[in-house]
């Protein structure tokens, strides 16, 4: 597979290692921003094979992990209003929110679909003009552009049958807020390829400018991972934060210009509730006026009563690079991918579910 | 969220095209990348291409990588092995 | 959370589906034959011993590139007593009709059914048929139970696993999960992806006939259906308390099983096989083993794939293409439902 197998190279991925064994003098601590770039170090074994000097952190970079307890109840309450379709990517089915889950509203009847694609939810829209589809928003701006080209689609098709609850939110400002919050002395931050193909490298160099944190945009194979983990070393042992695209490929400095115009033509910045971070100023993406008859919020106004919250859940500390997931005392007992207590162990990019599901052989 | 995957485009209709990875096709929206042609790898992300992939620039990724590897002559997995166990011994 | 309806992922195969049978069936079914969970229960009959076991199938969509539900019906039934190396002989099937099903689509899955119990020589011999209302069925389901006689001198099953044993896999993994999301996802395949639904027992009978006489170096075999390979090794492992180690670049994969894997976010460790088996040899067997399955049909491209170890019991750890290790667990909530 072009693009993919000569960025597993072993023997490439080895010298990268070796040069990074080499030069990882002193103890450095890293962020993976992405829940993606998590997933791919656990499955790759990187954390093994990396020196022990280099710790790496998963950053809130999980999209259904960062959803707050509030929203996905509204998600789960507009599930049930009759005649509803409610489609979402299939992360969102199992996150457990205060009553039960999305998956818990399909067995108890809501008419609940996953969906690969907007596309999709798009085609449901067509095929049933009697019923309500209501798109669950979730995702980075890698994801908002492509839900802002499909309400334009619907709008083009004059489909009114479709909303869309926005949920999206934007990177550079969790990234700040964790940054602000200063629990962990980052040393470097690897930064989301695929997010960063659409906000362009030149949205991180904030992090050198205003913070004296190196950055590396980093791809998904361990070829990437091993460039950017290699590169930040190389910073954090000559002191010189800097921006660097190890995703050249696929990163371009001004990111993708027809992507952000679409964006900027449906959504317009609001303040966003993050999981763990809590209010985030200017971090979510709300439709704008013209498209407010897109607006699921607006067209289902549901009241999904108090949130509940797990006492013992640390996923708001976890995506905050706090802690790790074996720290917390539900880990692995009473919080089990198939027994889920908090949206950390349900994600596909979820840092629980990575640690849990691939385990820590190596550092032991 | 972040999983997006390189494919060929094998045809374009409007602004639809075929996508190829590995011998699977799949019909893509270039809605986000309308300056892609036949023949480019684009990224595809939730059924949309969201970037058309540099080949130059993968080139040149891989040629520093190669370099690298140069210099590192007698990496192969197993002596990478015992670089670590020295490393923590 | 409280899971008190059924779920899709109890049908999955995974960890959901094992939590059902153990809390719920075997605490009201228990009995020693039962509580093992092997693919077929061995029973002892006067002077005989029997291979008994049932299956049923809601796949859908019912036809699919490579099969039918049908088909399926005869070859997962018939797997299941090959694995515990018997001699399948007999079968039951049941229908469960929806209401408005047309003739045109039942009579070629009752053709496919025959004809592949024909080839497998297995006979039909008792059935039933019901049908219910519009709505309740999607289209049909069968269920099918089986009987095959175990030969005296074999012995196979998960106690017999020690530390050493090769795991032997016999061909490529994910063709019959990827055929049928690929029906469902709209995925299109330039060369078409078939599944690799086939009935094993000749390729069991090879086995057993290339083993040294006696020399019982066979210990274990285990067909990975739902859940994939990855579930299945980790039943294993669990069940005979060893731990497993396997390589990644050692298991036969597809290009466009990959690739369609790549493009859905899946891993093929953990998606459905209706034609492939494991096996646990005893070192020394395994190369003449190895080769004794690939001038099989079924077994052309077997590879051994990991050995079994009495580090981490009852873990599978997979040696990744990088050198390095990392856990495989089993299959947890449901990757694709309705597979089989």
């Amino acid at each position: 597979m072009k693009y993919i197998d000569e960025f597993r190279d072993p023997t490439l991925a080895s010298s990268l290692l070796a040069d990074i064994h080499a030069r990882a003098a002193r103890p450095v601590r890293f962020m993976e921003f992405c829940g993606g770039h998590t997933h791919a170090i656990f499955r790759h074994g990187l954390r093994q094979v990396l020196p022990p000097t280099v710790q790496l952190h998963s950053g809130p970079g999980c999209p259904v992990c960062v959803t707050a307890d509030a929203d996905l109840d509204r998600a789960i309450a507009m599930s049930k209003l009759p005649g509803v379709i409610l489609t979402t990517f299939g992360d969102m089915l199992k996150v457990p929110g205060s009553h039960g889950s999305l998956q818990t509203a399909k067995a108890e009847g809501a008419d609940v679909r996953v969906v690969y694609s907007t596309l999709d939810a798009l085609q449901i829209a067509r095929e049933h003009p009697e019923r309500k589809i209501i798109f669950l928003g979730i995702g980075f701006e890698t994801t908002a552009p492509t839900v802002a080209a499909s309400i334009l689609q619907a709008e083009a098709e004059g489909l009114h049958n479709l909303t869309v609850f926005s949920l999206h939110k934007l990177t550079p400002p969790a990234t700040r807020a964790i940054l602000d919050a200063g629990e962990s002395r980052l040393a470097g931050i690897i930064g989301p390829g695929h997010v960063t193909t659409i906000i362009g490298s030149q949205a991180w160099e904030f992090l050198s400018q205003d913070y004296h944190v190196p950055c590396a945009i980093a791809g998904f194979e361990p070829l990437d991972i091993l460039q950017a983990v290699a590169a930040l070393v190389d910073m954090a042992e000559g002191g010189q934060p800097a921006v660097v695209n190890t995703y050249s490929r696929s990163v371009r400095p001004e990111g993708n210009r027809a992507a952000l115009d679409i964006l900027c033509r449906v959504f317009e910045t609001s303040d966003a509730e993050w999981r763990g971070l809590g209010r985030v100023p200017a971090s979510g993406l709300a439709l704008r006026h013209e498209y407010a008859h897109f607006d699921a919020v607006l067209a289902f106004p549901v009241d999904p009563g108090p949130t509940r919250q797990h006492t013992g859940c640390r996923c708001g500390d976890v995506v905050r690079g706090a802690v790790e997931p074996p720290e917390c005392l539900l880990f692995g007992r009473a919080c089990t991918p198939a027994r889920p207590i908090g949206p950390c162990m349900v994600s596909a990019e979820g840092a629980c579910a990575a640690w849990y599901q691939y385990g820590d052989i190596g550092h032991e | 969220m972040c999983l997006a995957v390189p494919t060929l485009i094998k045809s374009i209709e409007g602004d639809m095209a075929l996508a190829e990875l590995g011998g699977v096709e799949r019909t893509i929206s270039l809605t986000l990348t309308p300056e892609a042609r036949v023949g480019d790898y684009v990224l595809i992300h939730t059924g949309f291409a969201i970037s058309v992939v540099d080949a130059d620039e993968a080139q040149e990724t891989l040629r520093l990588l190669t370099e690298l590897a140069a210099s590192y002559p007698d990496e192969t997995n197993g002596n990478l092995q015992s670089t670590i166990s020295n490393q923590r011994s | 959370m409280n899971n008190d309806r059924i779920l899709l992922a109890h049908g999955s195969g995974g960890q959901l589906s094992h939590e059902l049978v153990e809390r719920l069936f075997l605490k009201h079914f228990g009995n020693s034959t039962l509580a093992r969970l092997d693919d077929a229960a061995v029973i002892q009959a006067p002077g005989t011993r029997l291979a008994f076991t049932t299956d049923s199938y809601v796949v859908s969509p019912i036809f699919f590139p490579g099969g039918d539900i049908g088909k399926l019906a005869v070859c997962g039934t018939v797997n299941d007593l090959s694995m515990s190396g018997a001699t399948p002989l007999y079968l039951s099937v049941g229908f469960i009709l929806e209401e408005g099903l047309p003739l045109a689509e039942l009579e070629p899955v009752v053709a496919s059914l025959a004809a592949t119990a024909q080839s497998a020589g297995v006979q039909i011999v008792t059935g039933d048929t019901k049908v219910v209302d519009r709505g309740k069925a999607d289209k049909l389901f069968i269920n099918t139970a089986g009987i095959g006689v175990v030969p005296t001198d074999v012995e196979l099953g998960c106690d017999r696993v020690r530390p050493g044993d090769a795991i032997l896999l016999s061909g490529a993994v994910g063709d019959h999960g990827m055929t049928i999301m690929s029906q469902r996802e709209g995925l299109r395949f330039a060369s078409p992806l078939m599944s690799d639904c086939a009935p094993l027992n000749g390729l069991v009978a090879a086995m057993l006939k290339g083993e040294v006489q006696g020399a019982r170096t066979i210990h274990c075999m285990r067909d990975p259906t739902r859940g994939g390979l990855a579930t299945t090794l980790n039943e294993i492992a669990g069940k005979a308390g060893v731990g497993i180690e396997i390589d990644e670049y050692a298991i036969p994969v597809r290009e466009a099983v990959r690739a369609a894997c790549e493009l859905l976010g899946l891993d093929p460790l953990y998606v459905a096989n209706e034609g492939k088996l494991v096996a646990f040899v005893a070192p020394k067997a395994a190369e003449a083993l190895l080769a004794a399955m690939r001038v099989h049909e079924y077994g052309q491209e077997a590879a051994i794939i990991g050995r079994v170890t009495a580090e981490h019991a009852s873990r599978v750890v997979l040696r990744t293409a990088l050198g390095a290790r990392r856990i495989v667990d089993m299959l947890v909530g449901e990757q694709l439902p309705r597979i089989c």
